[in-house]
């Protein structure tokens, strides 16, 4: 057995740096960016990262078959315009909005996964691909605009339906907790998601085949894992989280934007990939990516806070990633194998 | 002084605790072939890896050719005229690039040569370069359209081409057929005969007989034997290399039950004999055959990755027609494949996660996995298998390579089974662990049918009760072990024997 003291200062460090990082961060915002302590910043933090968070969460179970899924961004954007076309073009309930938007992501993960496992496509050319036609596709029926009550369709006549309450309720709801209306309902999901992804990568038998198709595809293939249809499971799952996403933006902002999402897919992506630093994992891992989406929330509020302009935020985030993969790669032993 | 190319002084060399070399000094004289033996995880790796850079030594010095040596990278262990040809294939090859590339890999790196490339002359050298080795490959074909062994003669003549001063050869003949090995011994021969100093590790002993003259024994970290002079202590190198004397192993006669697996007509080519085979409950059959005579397919179509051109199989009587490896593994017919590195280990798991894979629908209850009961698991294997280690959750790349193979046949011994398939299980596995991993297969064996895949007899003999020869796609010859004509068995494994003369 491991001895506690045989545990170097390094592999401390590699284990619990990301996690100390966050814990500085805090408490380095807290004193010196006034308002930053508290719930409701708290909660705000969380709601500024939820939807990435739930991309990322998907994105992660590809990255664990070893694939890459990006069409993420496109898929979340698709479902805000079909959601949005559902209920005011087809003057439809939020029951058959949801529906459509989750239907359409898994559809287009089962693409994708087949394209991979059937075609042969490399999975970043596949999903690469995916994630044009997407952004084209989710323009056409309104031929390029945003959709909105009252908005002239292509035929001429007027769209009457509405965003229903109810739909709306899934992006502005706050439950109470402690104090009145804090928690929004995104944040909720992204928790609970998080957390059945958490369980089902981790824990399950499913995840562990997963993991091992992700470390050697050919020999979890002869100790018998169906590998086609896990892999194409993972697109799957990517696809109808991305699609969650979507409906989560769609019913914050009350209207088919079609300028809306376009940073989806490199945030969830970089939430990914700076938890495989988190305890040192050097692989993807949902509890990694969920504190990989939180440390890109709380530098970006803390700094918002501290009154730096937007501008910088792309730029700290690509730092953050960066010493992330340093992190990963560079000082993890397991970064470095692959040797005997 | 002068005929030592190298002289290894006192190195030491430890990975946190555990001390892989303790006070080990060794020399290698110019113009002759050492052999170093040692088990896994006797630190002879390690010693290849401080001899050519990889990692530095912690204590200790090494002259070469009375100069002190100090490689801070492979690339000046080359420079100064070590060779390595790793054991692991894929370290030597870039599979991406055509045979000629392979071949003169080192001239490209050189930055003396000029910016652009003369393919033609390229070609030519690298035609001369194979020809030099007998080796018979197409150089504009791509190496990934080539086959272990190929890939294994390319890092070989590459290594032999750039006029090496010391040559270490890791373990070059495991996936070599008895053909291709010779030409690499008259090779080395020649190498020898000018000069060149040789350190030849291998765990065969027909290598051993063929090629030594010195043997070096490891064992622990340490130097237990070193043999010259004629004849060699090859029994003494042994016993030094184990610490006790390993007499030959003794099969006890195992009862041949009922008919297991039935193998009726099928024909692995279009032409190729049809095979008929029956594999009893109790017994263990080896295959064995050169490389190319239909072993590896035979044991895939066993396995459900390939469908036969002909013929079928019967599994206790009932048809077996598996069509995925999921099929076969839920009949019962389980495989533990060849070429562990690429078929077999999960790197990114440990000990525990790699043993359980086929199986974690047992380990885990409604799909949620129990480590508690894959640590019993993987306890109780470590402990039959006499599997080296810390513990059960140690990573898999920290074992040796034969323990690395216990874990493996571990995987598909848990479970009882009607049929296992063993396809090359002592690859680059040393003489302890593969007594170890034979004598448990073997007593285990009484409620299934036991099939090992072999293309080394000598390993064939150790294990099997009953050994079939294929030859180009068919059977050619079947003996049991126990009054095993030898000559016979030689000369149909090389296709002297026209095929079914002697069957049965």
């Amino acid at each position: 057995m491991t001895k506690g003291t045989s545990k170097s200062f390094k592999d401390l460090a590699i284990r619990y740096g990301f996690l100390c990082l966050l814990a500085g961060l805090v408490v380095f915002f807290s004193l010196f960016a006034d308002g930053f302590a508290g719930p409701r910043s708290a909660v705000f933090v969380f709601q500024s990262v939820a939807i990435t968070g739930i991309l990322a969460l998907g994105v992660t179970c590809t990255l664990v078959v070893d694939g890459f899924d990006l069409s993420i961004g496109s898929v979340a954007t698709t479902a805000l315009m079909l959601s949005a076309y559902v209920m005011v073009v087809l003057e439809q309930n939020a029951f058959v909005a949801v529906l459509a938007c989750l239907i359409m992501g898994a559809l287009v993960g089962l693409v994708n996964g087949l394209l991979i496992v059937k075609m042969r496509v490399p999975d970043l050319l596949a999903t690469l691909g995916m994630m044009f036609l997407l952004i084209g596709l989710q323009r056409i029926p309104t031929e390029g605009r945003s959709i909105a009550t009252g908005m002239r369709l292509p035929g001429g006549e007027v769209a009457e339906g509405t965003f229903s309450a109810s739909f709306l309720w899934i992006g502005r709801h706050r439950f109470d907790m402690v104090l009145e209306d804090l928690i929004p309902v995104p944040v909720i999901l992204f928790l609970i998601i998080g957390v059945c992804v958490w369980v089902f990568l981790e824990l399950s038998r499913h995840g562990r085949l997963m993991y091992a198709i992700g470390s050697n595809e050919r020999a979890a293939g002869l100790a018998g894992a169906n590998i086609n249809r896990y892999k194409i499971t993972a697109y799957m799952i990517s696809g109808v989280l991305a699609s969650v996403g979507g409906i989560l933006l769609a019913a914050r902002l009350g209207r088919g934007d079609i300028a809306s999402g376009n940073n989806l897919l490199l945030d969830s992506v970089a939430a990914a990939l700076i938890g495989f630093a988190v305890l040192g994992a050097a692989k993807p891992n949902a509890f990694g990516t969920a504190i990989g989406a939180l440390f890109v929330g709380v530098l970006l509020q803390g700094l918002t806070m501290m009154n730096s302009p937007y501008y910088t935020q792309d730029f700290v985030k690509g730092a953050v990633l960066i010493v992330a993969l340093v992190f990963t790669f560079a000082l993890s032993s397991r970064g470095r194998k692959g040797g005997h | 002084m002068t005929d030592h190319a190298c002289q290894i002084l006192s190195v030491e060399k430890a990975f946190g605790q555990n001390k892989v070399l303790r006070d080990v000094s060794m020399e290698l004289p110019k113009g002759e072939v050492t052999v170093l033996m040692g088990a896994n995880g006797a630190g002879k790796s390690t010693l290849v890896k401080i001899l050519c850079g990889v990692q530095p030594a912690d204590a200790g010095e090494i002259r070469l050719f009375g100069e002190i040596y100090a490689p801070s990278s492979p690339g000046d262990a080359f420079e100064a005229g070590i060779v390595t040809v790793h054991q692991s294939i894929n370290d030597g090859v870039v599979p991406d690039l055509d045979v000629t590339s392979n071949l003169l890999l080192d001239r490209l790196t050189d930055s003396t040569s000029g910016f652009f490339m003369s393919f033609k002359k390229m070609h030519e050298e690298a035609r001369k370069i194979a020809a030099a080795m007998h080796f018979e490959v197409d150089v504009k074909e791509s190496v990934a359209n080539l086959g272990v062994a190929d890939r294994q003669m390319i890092a070989i003549a590459r290594a032999m081409a750039s006029n090496p001063k010391i040559l270490i050869l890791d373990e070059p003949t495991s996936s070599l057929s008895a053909v291709e090995a010779e030409r690499l011994f008259e090779l080395i021969d020649h190498l020898r005969n000018s000069g060149v100093a040789i350190l030849y590790i291998s765990h065969r002993m027909s290598d051993v007989r063929r090629i030594a003259d010195r043997i070096v024994s490891m064992r622990d970290g340490t130097i237990s034997g070193t043999f010259e002079g004629t004849p060699l202590d090859y029994e003494g190198a042994v016993t030094a290399m184990l610490g006790h004397s390993m007499s030959e192993v003794v099969l006890n006669e195992n009862k041949r039950g009922s008919a297991a697996l039935e193998l009726k007509d099928i024909r692995l080519s279009e032409h190729g004999e049809p095979i008929n085979l029956t594999a009893f409950r109790g017994e263990v059959l080896a295959i064995t055959g050169l490389l190319g005579s239909g072993k590896s397919q035979l044991a895939s179509i066993i396995f459900g990755q390939v469908k036969p051109i002909s013929g079928e199989m019967f599994l206790d009587g009932k048809k077996y027609l598996p069509s995925t490896v999921g099929n076969a593994i839920d009949e019962g017919v389980f495989m533990c494949p060849k070429d562990r590195a690429s078929n077999g280990v999960i790197p990114d798991f440990d000990i525990t996660g790699n043993m359980t894979l086929p199986f974690l629908q047992e380990h885990s209850r409604f799909s949620i996995l129990s480590s508690r009961k894959q640590k019993k698991l993987a306890q109780s294997m470590v402990s039959t298998l006499g599997i080296v280690c810390r513990s059960e959750a140690d990573e898999i790349g920290t074992l040796s390579g034969g323990n690395q193979q216990k874990v493996m046949v571990a995987r598909w011994l848990q479970k009882p089974c009607r049929v296992l398939v063993l396809d090359e299980p002592f690859q680059g596995v040393d003489i302890k662990a593969r007594r170890d991993i034979g004598s448990h297969v073997r007593e285990t064996g009484d409620a299934r049918a036991t099939i090992v895949f072999v293309s080394e007899l000598d390993e064939a003999l150790e294990i099997a009760d009953r050994i079939v020869v294929l030859y180009e796609q068919g059977v050619v010859g079947e003996q049991t072990t126990n009054d095993i004509d030898l000559a016979v068995m030689h000369a149909q494994i090389s296709g002297q024997t026209p095929a079914g003369v002697v069957a049965g």
